[in-house]
């Protein structure tokens, strides 16, 4: 097998999850063991809670994460040409911002639908 | 040997990483009580040495450790259990990104204080801050209490929007100095000056990108201004709710070593990581080898990171004076900042750096 440092970033992985998991079982095994019913229940207001809460949510959490995804593409494109930039010189620059002006119109787009405006 | 050398920077950090979160609860209340004109804690002591109350957070870590490890009835069980892991593993993983110091040899070994010395530099931080959402959410999903999905909710919504701001802000930062390699910035930020005088640090290269930076670390760690993901005042303590001992300071572990794995990071891409302003770690050796010979390298090991320590706890002092001065955002402000303001202002700072670049190399 070749040596790559990436093989570091999996065993640093391991060891840590180890650890951690390590000292969350010691706290349950350290603690006392006292069970009540109202000790179970979930912690929201007086009356009887509905035990879920895992309901239909506001569509703007997804039309964020949407856009999101776009964007942060966007933003991994960028970080490859800037590496390069010496390289590319003014055609890089030039490319770069031709794409980065085509996404600006999505961008205008999106604020012009007020996808963005959480008061609505 | 470098194996044994690894094994020992992989401890230091691990060491430093657990005792950043119990000594910061410590440090944010009694910073808290001197601005609110209080005392704070400065009971406790060990044999009568208080200290100025410096044996409460060993109380607290004892207190939390045999706390009863709650047990809710309507949670996802699996879910329940592995999310608190996820932010301290994370958190801690990306502080093992940090370079400690610069690379030298020890006893004729190669000795790196930093334990993940990859290729991908800052971008494998980034995969690990972004993993850390995935503990939030999946606590406040699988709590089963609205208080909780809210908080999850929020903080997934908010950590992706200012993931971007962050992503793009660093972006000039590649361009000034070529890699992505944090060894390689912070050796480029030492050996050259500004203008014959300044050093050639990111903040003076890019001042917009570090302020754009400073502002969503706050909201990518969620913390005040930006924590409405645990808002007390409206959520009680959003995705934490459900949670007690041990699990509850899990969260807390992974927050604050997040928090101190960015002040590394912003230390190393803007403010010259772990060299002192005009000497190099060449001229370090240079002082220091007369006097203590061949631990010359282990001495200028420790103050290199010494110097980064002072300057990761002089940001995380910069958490806590904001935490105290600014109040909380709601949150149609807090997501309008994200993608209205800081957004755009990134990708201008982008724009001019890149002209300006392009000005200068190419003409």
């Amino acid at each position: 097998m070749i040596y790559s440092p990436y093989y570091n970033v999996l065993v640093v992985f391991i060891a840590l999850i180890g650890i951690i998991t390590l000292i969350s079982l010691l706290a349950i095994f350290l603690g006392p063991k006292k069970e009540n019913q109202a000790k179970k229940e979930a912690y929201e207001c007086g009356i009887p809670s509905p035990h879920t809460a895992q309901q239909k949510l506001s569509v703007k959490f997804y039309l964020v994460a949407i856009l999101f995804i776009l964007f942060d593409i966007e933003v991994i494109f960028l970080y490859l040409w800037a590496l390069n930039f010496q390289e590319l010189g003014w055609f890089g620059i030039i490319e770069i911002f031709l794409f980065l002006g085509i996404l600006l119109v999505g961008y205008l787009y999106i604020l012009q639908t007020k996808a963005l405006d959480w008061e609505s | 040997m470098t194996i044994i050398f690894s094994i020992i920077v992989f401890a230091m950090v691990l060491i430093v990483g657990f005792h950043v979160a119990p000594l910061m609860t410590w440090v944010e209340r009694r910073q808290c009580a001197f601005i609110q004109r209080r005392v704070g804690p400065n009971r406790v002591g060990i044999f009568g040495f208080t200290l100025f109350g410096l044996g409460q957070p060993i109380a607290d870590a004892v207190k939390l450790l045999f706390k009863e490890d709650g047990n809710p009835s309507y949670v996802q069980p699996f879910f329940y259990f592995i999310a608190p892991l996820i932010p301290s593993v994370t958190g801690l993983a990306a502080l093992m990104v940090i370079p400690f110091g610069a690379q030298d040899t020890f006893f004729g070994t190669v000795f790196s204080p930093q334990v993940l010395s990859v290729g991908a530099g800052f971008l494998l931080f980034f995969a690990m801050s972004s993993m850390s959402v995935y503990g939030v959410t999946l606590a406040g999903w699988s709590s089963n209490n609205k208080y909780s999905l809210l908080g999850g909710l929020r903080a997934s919504a908010q950590m992706i929007s200012y993931e971007l701001g962050m992503g793009l802000s660093l972006i000039p930062i590649v361009l000034i100095y070529q890699t992505l390699d944090l060894q390689q910035i912070v050796y480029a930020q030492s050996h050259s000056y500004l203008f014959g005088f300044l050093p050639d640090w990111g903040i003076f290269r890019a001042p917009v990108s570090f302020f754009i930076f400073l502002i969503t670390i706050f909201a990518e760690t969620n913390r005040l201004p930006f924590d409405l993901a645990e808002g007390e005042a409206e959520l009680i303590a959003g995705f934490l709710v459900e949670y007690g001992g041990m699990r509850w300071s899990l969260f807390f572990l992974g927050e604050y070593a997040m928090m101190f794995a960015f002040s590394g990071l912003i230390s190393c891409l803007f403010l010259g990581g772990y060299s002192l302003p005009y000497l190099t770690h060449e001229s370090l050796i240079h002082i220091v080898q007369p006097i203590l010979g061949s631990f010359g390298s282990i001495a200028v090991f420790l103050i290199e990171f010494a110097t980064l320590i002072v300057k990761m706890s002089i940001i995380m002092l910069i958490f806590v004076q904001v935490r105290f001065t600014v109040p909380r955002f709601r949150y149609d402000q807090l997501m309008k900042l994200g993608w209205v303001t800081i957004l755009p202002l990134a990708l201008i700072n982008l724009f001019v750096t890149a002209l300006v670049l392009g000005y200068s190399s190419f003409k």
